[in-house]
């Protein structure tokens, strides 16, 4: 036997659920029931998307970008569309520009609540689960009834967009919208004021400003932290630079920059009412006009083929800024080379400080809350150091740990 | 809050479900057997959900008016588009991803969609999930 005080586990969560799109290591050191390390390691499923990307031409391309993810559809192809037309010089018309942001924010709507739905569920609290992806299906059907489907809406092209957003469209909007401004009183009443949740996002997972200043987080992640950080302010793209906007951060609506579950969960939620107005203002003042600049596709086919450059696309994803990196050369129709960062890579980083003196039960919550689209608690193994046994922990059981010290809480008001 | 969630369940049983209904409310033993029924009419099924107006369903092809310029091939993401000896395309529908490139670039205005949205076949190769084979 060794000495009483190396008694520290190591446990691997990861890396792979094979439904999920990010799949990630997490190594955790823990002492008892205490985190006393972590460390991320993503890369663990590399799937060649950009080496897909980089045997086509951009029009191929567009659809394929959509596809990297599921939830940030729009936010890729956007991405993709405007470094390809940074690269060749294109301007996307005015009209476009507004009916961009408004698809952004609407998808932003949609992975919000869907984020809520998932946090609410990791602590336990599955009828909120429920509820909020049944209200989220409102503005999936919006989206749906603009863009023909409910995912991966192929709205971009190169100078514009696709579908347009006409006259008699906007009804269905203002209703969606009102529908989302009634319901918002209560998600907050869930997911703010609610006993339990708090006692379990209160001061769990914290991320100090300076962590998320060094770390370089993105997104809800750090604005929860107080770091005024958000691309559609910094550098305006689409149709941003017309709007009046401010950073979400949680000191603006009287609550403490804590940076902790709580403080994320209110900046997303926060955000959601954010979006609802850029909606309704760039509804309000969409500019006539033609919906791109590029009518004539085969024109546009000569220009890809016959023009070099480089692009770099930004925007502020619901999770956070992303960006694309794109280069074309003469003579070849297909892109040279497309590099892709997103959102979640950044936040990886934060996860660290976060987790540190966390105890094994707020470990779904901790990951859920970068918004990170895992649930990839898949398996964990408690590595005993000294003995190398090996116990392994599923995601149920993850879960249920979680769960229970929800039950803990409320009954006893302990953690 | 008991009231609150009393009241919220009561609500629910009268208000519209969320969930579209399955096509038959009880799950049949034999799916050939109920496909039958089906189609000699003894067997009612729920209809498919609406569709939005613009929905990005299964294509239709106008082979008539196509005059074989191959933008449409060069476009398409997922080579689902196969431009055959007598200058028309063959369209595998079980490769489309509806993204609608081939609907904006054609000039003749041959492709289309169509608000059919069921197009499941027992093979990948069924002469319905190919257009103009
Ligand atoms: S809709 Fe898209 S994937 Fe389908 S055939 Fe047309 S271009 Fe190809
Ligand atoms: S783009 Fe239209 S006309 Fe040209 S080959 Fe395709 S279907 Fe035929």
């Amino acid at each position: 036997m060794k000495e009483k005080e190396e008694t520290t586990y190591e446990v691997p969560i990861g890396p792979i659920h094979p439904a999920l799109k990010e799949p990630f290591l997490i190594k955790f050191k823990l002492d008892g029931e205490e985190i006393v390390d972590a460390e991320a390691r993503p890369g663990m499923n590399h799937r060649g998307i950009e080496f897909m990307g980089m045997h086509r031409n951009p029009m191929k391309v567009i659809p394929l970008s959509e596809r990297i993810c599921g939830i940030c559809s729009i936010v890729h192809q956007h991405m993709f569309t405007t470094a390809t037309e940074h690269a060749l010089g294109i301007e996307p018309t005015n009209r476009a520009r507004y009916i961009r942001t408004i698809m952004c924010e609407l998808e932003r709507i949609h992975s919000h609540i869907l984020w809520a739905g998932v946090a609410a569920h990791e602590i336990g609290f599955d009828t909120h689960l429920h509820f909020t992806w049944k209200i989220r299906e409102k503005v999936m059907d919006l989206l749906e009834y603009i863009a023909g489907n409910r995912v991966n809406y192929s709205m971009w092209t190169f100078g514009g967009v696709r579908r347009d957003i006409t006259s008699d469209m906007y009804p269905k909007v203002f209703e969606t919208l009102k529908y989302y401004e009634d319901l918002y009183e209560k998600l907050e009443d869930i997911f703010l004021d609610d006993p339990s949740i708090k006692m379990r996002t209160q001061d769990v997972g914290v991320l100090t400003k300076e962590d998320a200043l060094a770390l370089c987080g993105v997104g809800p992640t750090v604005r929860a932290s107080g770091v005024k950080k958000d691309v559609r302010i910094d550098q305006p793209y689409a149709a941003y630079g017309d709007l009046d906007l401010d950073y979400v951060i949680p000191s603006r609506y009287g609550f403490e920059n804590k940076g902790d579950v709580f403080s994320k969960t209110l900046v997303r939620l926060k955000e959601l009412l954010q979006s609802i107005e850029i909606i309704k203002t760039c509804v309000e003042q969409m500019p006539e006009g033609e919906m791109t600049s590029e009518p004539k596709k085969a024109a546009l086919f000569n220009k890809l083929e016959k023009r070099s450059g480089e692009g770099i696309g930004r925007i502020e994803a619901p999770r956070g800024e992303a960006i694309h990196y794109v280069r074309l050369v003469e003579g070849r129709s297909d892109i040279d080379c497309w590099k892709i960062r997103a959102s979640t890579y950044n936040n990886l980083a934060t996860y660290r400080p976060m987790f540190m003196g966390e105890q094994i039960a707020d470990i779904p919550i901790i990951a859920a809350c970068i918004d990170p689209c895992i649930g990839c608690m898949d398996r964990a193994e408690i590595i005993d150091v000294d003995s190398g046994e090996v116990e392994t922990y599923t995601k149920e059981e993850l879960h249920e740990l979680s769960v229970k010290k929800t039950e803990r809480i409320k009954n006893r008001g302990i953690k | 809050m008991p009231t609150q969630t009393i009241y919220t369940l009561i609500k629910q049983l009268f208000t519209k479900k969320a969930t579209n209904p399955f096509p038959v409310k009880y799950a049949p033993e034999n799916m050939h057997d109920a496909a039958e029924l089906i189609e000699k009419g003894e067997l009612e099924i729920n209809p498919p959900v609406k569709v939005p107006p613009n929905l990005r369903g299964k294509l239709e092809y106008d082979k008539e008016s196509c005059i074989g310029c191959q933008l449409c091939v060069k476009v398409c993401p997922s080579e689902a588009l196969i431009f055959k000896e007598d200058r028309t395309v063959r369209h595998h529908i079980n490769r489309c991803t509806f993204c609608g490139q081939c609907v904006d670039i054609c000039p003749t205005n041959s492709f289309d969609f169509t608000d059919e949205f069921l197009m499941a076949g027992p093979r990948k190769l069924n002469d319905d999930l190919i257009l103009n084979p």
